[in-house]
């Protein structure tokens, strides 16, 4: 392109610098025991390992300084194939850098472009074929074959069909009714409003009949948080105070950004933070989004007590709980 | 018999039954290139190697099932714990199977530094421009492979079922349901109901060691054999032609060091194995989605991704009924779908940007393609102000900061740093190629001072070897692509707006500080 006329010649090569082992035998003879140590060294490794494996029992702690107690058994199969499998690669390679020829070659290298004839017969090959098929004038043929493929492409769509049910409106329903009985989780156990000091949070679960057959799927919607505050330290309107019970208030504890459990709660600045994406809301404004990606708050569970001073709901949840979906109604 | 000799016999045997005398003689002897900087694949070609042997041990003992089971094993903590077999039985590798847990380690170990030498790798052949004509086909399996790495490498580290790790499903979830118009469904499909339901682990352990595995497989084939058949590309110096490659045969030399490299990476792999713990899966206890704990952090490659979701602003939009999750939707999907399409695309845009469509086997000094340079240090920015705020909780709580401020500093740092770095760096590369310039005209600072007769004070400067002036001027300078908006009647030529950028970008492309040239040396002479 520019520069035509190069500023400076090509040099070529620089010359083969010999080394010792190339032409002193005493500095190859060292060179060959070199490689025999290091290998010899990672035969020591192996040993280390199968001594480790049989002899060292598991529950041995050993103290190191910097990285403090250890287990000996894990650290002395690990330390025993490191040292092993190092040294293999260290011996080979000393062995190519000291005795095996370090002089460097010359390859050609050829254009990947063939010469202009054999393109011009490859182009007229494919031209051929392709007119001998009719692929320029059977267009009946092209496009039901089209069709066909595309067609068939569907089945293996459809087979897939089983992978898993219709979600219906699944996603949108929990399992809080109203009047179900609000569980500590863990422990499973009926909790009254006074059980809870002003301050304190804790996490819920609907009760149903077999706590112990509870599925995953549903503390995957199911999980609330309570917190209790003084009454007087909410900020919410009318209809807000009346779903919480004397300061207990309830809320998801499924984030409504990506569905991860929102568990850290600031006691001072009464903020629940979701530990993945940072979202955070804020408790007395019913769970207002005050920072981070979640787009809306966390739905709040309408709560009171039964005959007996039990926490119950007395609604179930007005909204999904969780991450939004293409069918929720966000407004 | 001399090992020669019964090599000799074997080399003999192989003939006689596949002919491939002819074949073999000229790949035995095949020349490649020597640098540091061509090892970077191969760390992550061994670590794949580590990869599969240390998988196919634990598959002997891990149970890919979500059933519940009691915990009976030797950590006593969990004792009486209700989890899923696949949490229990990475237990049982990582305490009861003598060696299970180094595997573990070594497995896990193999593929953070797998995914690291990629991402190397590929800023290597980048920045080197060692993607250009006719390298773009295997530009772009690198690409598959590096995006078919992250999907591996979360979903084997999904496996174990713990806390941590479902907690990375809950959120693929939720990115899953966040889809327009099928997300719902599509979610319903991939977990076989309810999230998180039994049917998740068993399906992506098949397609962690069977299905992504084996077009790992596939696809390294191909990217090796384009290598070994396009031939290695090698740096610029005295010697060293685009009609030739300079290099050590493979036998014995080659073999030799890169055997031995596979040795020593799976030795310093072993090594942090056995002295370096990572995901103790014991400590985060069996997931539920109920429960979760503090400082929530996905592996690092994963990092930037969980970054951009964090600092995505709370926008959802809804119409007609129906709620459409940008905050999700941004982050998760779209930005990521432009920057790798872009990436792929890359070797094409460039040369579409230069009108070069010849063959290049000698790479570029990333000073002399300064656009380039600049174009991949601020994709790096961008990437590193999203990994910060991947991790922006842990730098919090380590470098006493305000959450807050880490994401809205990176909220903007994503806008504002990467066209920074892009300056900077196309700066900074301007000077370089100035430096070579100088060091080419008047030779090398000998740190000599001489004082001249007269009171003056210089510095001695001695030229430079040969070797390295032609290094400095060897390169090509292409000027920038002329497109006229005019032909030559006077015709608007088609597709102007499309012209005017490509002409712009071009000569923004070949921006350059004259390299010396033979008159330039003619007239210091004088």
């Amino acid at each position: 392109m520019s520069n035509e006329i190069e500023a400076i010649k090509d040099p070529g090569l620089p010359a083969h610098v010999h080394r010792k082992a190339d032409h002193d035998p005493v500095a190859a003879k060292r060179a060959e025991r070199q490689v025999a140590i290091l290998f010899g060294i990672s035969a020591i490794g192996t040993l280390l390992l199968i001594f480790s494996y049989i002899f060292i029992p598991d529950d041995v702690f050993i103290f190191i300084p910097v990285m403090g107690d250890q287990n000996a058994h894990q650290l002395g199969l690990g330390l025993g194939m490191a040292i092993s499998l190092f040294f293999i690669g260290m011996g080979a390679i000393h062995w190519a850098k000291t005795l095996m020829p370090d002089q460097e070659v010359i390859a050609h290298r050829h254009e990947f472009r063939s010469p202009d004839s054999d393109r011009k017969e490859f182009v007229q090959a494919v031209k051929d074929g392709a007119g001998a098929a009719g692929l320029g004038r059977r267009s009946l043929i092209k496009r039901s074959l089209g069709a066909a493929l595309g067609l068939s492409a569907l089945s293996p769509i459809l087979l897939l069909r089983d992978l898993g049910p219709l979600p219906g409106n699944e996603l949108e329903k929990t399992t809080w009714k109203s009047g179900t009985h609000l569980v500590t989780d863990p422990g499973n156990r009926r909790i009254k409003a006074s059980d809870l000091e002003v301050g304190a949070v804790a996490q819920v679960l609907p009760e149903i009949e077999d706590p112990e057959h509870r599925p995953l799927s549903d503390i995957a919607k199911d999980a609330v948080l309570l917190i209790r505050l003084r009454p007087d330290e909410f900020n919410l309107d009318a209809d807000r105070l009346a779903m919480t019970h004397e300061g207990i208030i309830a809320f998801s504890k499924i984030c409504s950004h990506m569905g991860c459990a929102v568990a850290l709660y600031e006691q001072q600045t009464k903020h629940l933070l979701c530990p993945c994406h940072q979202s955070t809301f804020d408790v007395t404004r019913a769970a207002k989004v005050i920072f981070g990606p979640a787009a809306r708050p966390l739905p709040q569970l309408d709560i009171t007590v039964d005959g007996e001073g039990y926490l119950v709901a007395r609604n179930p949840f007005s909204e999904p709980v969780g991450p939004s979906f293409w069918e929720r109604d966000s407004r | 018999m001399t090992a020669e000799a019964r090599l000799g016999q074997v080399a003999n045997y192989v003939d006689e039954r596949t002919g491939a005398a002819a074949w073999m003689k000229k790949n035995l002897q095949k020349v490649f290139p020597d640098h540091w900087s061509f090892l970077l694949g191969e760390v992550a070609l061994y670590s794949f190697i580590i990869l599969l042997l240390s998988g196919t041990f634990l598959t002997f003992w891990f149970d890919p099932s979500q059933r519940e089971v009691i915990y009976e094993g030797s950590y006593a903590p969990l004792e009486g714990i209700k989890m899923s077999a696949a949490y229990a039985s990475t237990l049982h590798i990582s305490f009861e199977v003598r060696g299970g847990l180094l595997m573990r380690q070594i497995h896990h170990w193999a593929a953070l530094i797998f995914m690291a030498a990629i991402v190397a790798h590929l800023m290597r052949v980048f920045f080197t421009g060692a993607f250009r004509k006719p390298r773009e086909g295997n530009w772009i399996i690198g690409v598959g492979l590096l995006t078919l790495g992250i999907v591996e490498g979360f979903l084997g580290y999904s496996l174990p079922d713990d806390l941590l790790s479902g907690t990375g499903i809950r959120i693929a979830e939720a990115i899953i349901q966040a889809i327009p118009v099928v997300g719902s469904y599509l979610a319903y499909f991939a977990f076989g109901g309810a999230f998180p339901g039994e049917a998740f682990i068993p399906r992506i352990y098949t397609v962690h060691v069977l299905l992504l595995p084996g077009a790992f497989l596939a696809l390294i084939t191909a990217h090796l054999m384009l290598v070994w058949y396009q031939k290695h590309t090698q740096y610029p110096g005295p010697g060293r032609t685009e009609k030739n490659v300079v290099g050590y045969p493979l036998m014995p030399v080659y073999m030799a060091k890169a055997g031995g490299f596979f040795f020593i990476v799976f030795g310093v792999i072993a090594f942090l194995s056995a002295v370096a713990s990572i995901n103790p899966i014991w400590l985060y206890g069996p997931y539920t989605p109920g429960q979760i704990s503090a400082g929530s952090q996905p592996d690092w490659y994963m990092g930037w991704l969980d970054g951009l979701v964090r600092m995505a602003p709370p926008l959802e939009s809804h119409y007609f009924g129906y709620t459409v999750s940008w905050n999700i939707l941004i982050p998760g999907l779209i930005v990521p779908g432009i920057l790798f399409t872009g990436m792929a695309l890359y070797p094409f845009i460039e040369s579409w940007i230069t009108g070069d469509k010849r063959e290049h086997h000698l790479l570029d000094r990333p000073r002399n393609a300064p656009n380039r340079t600049a174009l991949g240090a601020m994709s790096i920015t961008f990437m590193i102000v999203a990994l910060i705020n991947g991790g922006n909780d842990i730098i919090a709580t380590h470098f006493d900061l305000s959450i807050n401020q880490i994401m809205w500093g990176t909220r903007f740092g994503i806008f504002i740093l990467p066209p920074i770095a892009f300056v900077v760096t196309k700066r900074l590369c301007l000077s370089l190629q100035r430096a070579d310039r100088e060091l080419v005209l008047h030779g090398r600072e000998t740190g000599r001072l001489l004082r001249l007769p007269h009171g003056e004070f210089v510095e001695v400067h001695e030229p430079i070897s040969p070797e390295k002036a032609y290094l400095l001027t060897s390169h090509e300078q292409a000027p920038a692509l002329e497109l006229p908006e005019v032909d030559g009647r006077g015709v608007k030529r088609a597709g102007a707006i499309r012209n005017k950028i490509r002409s712009r970008m071009s000569v923004a492309h070949s921006e350059a500080i004259p390299k010396v040239s033979a008159d330039d040396l003619k007239e210091i002479e004088h």
